[in-house]
């Protein structure tokens, strides 16, 4: 008989949660919009595929192409007589073409000893949320350079290997959070032809990026090298830039004073000869406009 | 006496086991957005919608995964979540209202039938009365649910910015289309 009633009680109180459940308001509790969490790329950790001139950790997408022009001008301690550098600029002009989620290839050629450049760039870890995650992301990077100038030392034999320049570069960086992204850029340069004995074939450096969200649509770069085995008598210095990234609808404009010269990572590690610390800096800016040219892939 | 006790506490429980096959839902009804302006069409599809419908209370609710949204562009799709929606803030859109001619459509028969739907739309953490009519085709123990309506990116608070207001409508129209099953 107790059990009986035991029974009552278990019914009555299921019957009375029911009731609880018919009247809850909230519908969409009832079938989980919180689904169990699903692991998530993290994205835009960059406004562009570059910091400033060092590329960043985010690989544009498939189906997309980026034409970036990129100038700067000469340097902003040369006064009024000068426009402040405005007067003489070298630019950059180039093509880069998302092939997959993952990967990336470009082309370009600078004013700047008439060089053409190229490179390819693939995301090895994708930075990701939720479960199984990895909190940054890691890239690598492989380029090549080629000068076109005309040789004019005519006691050299001339080869065409002499013109080239290689580097590669591991990028590993990490969105900490929505407005603060950084990134360390272990590098290395080759030289095939390297203009005096001083001047290492392979050199060494280790850059640092880093970005700041001041708006959805402004941010803050910072982009530098510290080069480990610089030639120690050419006087070139460790290259530095810092500048804004704005964005508007289709372009990003990237605003920025540096010392280096060059817009390749050949040139701007090995010959930027400007010192921030005389105000010997340029100008410079960078204009990515993007155009998707083939169809998107999910 | 006590047998009369148990069949009512039974038939009371019955009767709240029924009630709950009166709720229908979905996970993956569609949500489309079109904003039409003077240089360029913008459409994104979303194909996770989140929807439940209570026949008996007439109770509808909506939510949707902002970051869900899939445009053509690319690049239309990071402004979209990284300027104008901020996703990363504002994650969901929901939408919390009623079927006001619930009594007049009847969940058992087969038929098209019109609805007048009015609840309030939280988009980018703004929400904002909204009232449409839709319709709702029964067939067996499926239903089938589409409206369409207009929003203003005012009202919620997403801005354009001047240089890109002959890109984005300021008014995107939605379509909302799902087929709901009972819930179990």
């Amino acid at each position: 008989m107790k059990n009986l009633h035991r029974i009552y009680f278990v019914i009555c109180m299921l019957s009375i949660s029911f009731v609880g459940n018919a009247q809850e308001e909230d519908l969409l509790s009832l079938v989980g919009t919180e689904e169990k969490p699903k692991k998530e790329f993290v994205n835009y950790a960059f406004k562009s595929s570059r910091v400033i001139m060092s590329h960043s950790m985010e690989v544009i997408r498939p189906g997309v192409m980026d034409f970036r022009i990129l100038h700067r001008f000469g340097n902003v301690n040369k006064g009024l007589s000068e426009l402040f550098g405005l007067d003489n600029a070298t630019m950059r002009m180039g093509f880069d073409f998302g092939l997959a989620k993952n990967l990336m290839i470009g082309v370009g050629r600078s004013t700047n000893k008439k060089e053409l450049d190229g490179f390819a760039k693939y995301r090895i870890i994708h930075q990701s949320k939720g479960p199984k995650s990895l909190p940054f992301s890691v890239l690598l990077v492989g380029g090549t350079s080629l000068s076109t100038l005309k040789i004019t030392d005519t006691t050299q034999k001339e080869y065409f290997t002499s013109r080239m320049g290689f580097y590669g570069q591991l990028i590993l960086g990490s969105k900490l959070s929505e407005s603060i992204s950084l990134q360390v850029m272990p590098t290395v340069v080759h030289r095939n032809l390297v203009p005096t004995v001083d001047d290492p074939n392979d050199l060494f450096a280790i850059g640092a990026g880093a970005r700041i969200k001041l708006s959805n649509r402004v941010s803050m770069n910072v982009d530098y090298y510290y080069r480990i085995n610089p030639n120690p008598i050419d006087g070139t210095q460790n290259p530095l830039s810092i500048g804004f990234d704005i964005e508007t609808g289709g372009h990003v404009f990237q605003l920025h004073f540096t010392n280096a010269i060059g817009m390749n990572e050949k040139v701007f590690l090995l010959e930027t000869t400007n010192r921030w610390g005389k105000g010997d800096i340029q100008f410079g800016f960078n204009i990515s406009r993007s155009f998707q040219i083939g169809k998107k892939k999910h | 006496m006590k047998r009369i006790m148990l069949l009512i506490v039974i038939m009371m429980t019955l009767q709240q086991f029924v009630n709950a096959q009166t709720k229908y839902f979905t996970k993956n009804g569609k949500i489309t957005f079109f904003s039409k302006a003077s240089l360029e069409n913008i459409e994104a599809l979303n194909k996770s919608v989140t929807a439940v419908l209570d026949t008996k209370s007439g109770n509808i609710q909506f939510a949707v995964l902002m970051k869900g949204f899939e445009f053509e562009k690319a690049l239309m799709q990071e402004h979209f979540n990284e300027n104008y929606l901020e996703s990363h803030k504002y994650p969901k859109a929901i939408f919390k209202g009623e079927v006001l001619n619930n009594s007049s459509i009847d969940y058992a028969k087969n038929g098209t039938y019109k609805a007048k739907v009015k609840g309030t739309l939280t988009i980018h953490g703004e929400s904002q009365p909204v009232e449409t009519e839709g319709n709702i085709v029964v067939n067996g123990n499926q239903l089938k649910t589409d409206a369409n309506f207009t929003v203003a990116l005012a009202d919620y608070k997403i801005t354009i910015p001047k240089i890109v207001k002959n890109n984005i409508a300021k008014v995107v129209s939605i379509q909302v289309a799902c087929l709901l099953e009972p819930l179990q």
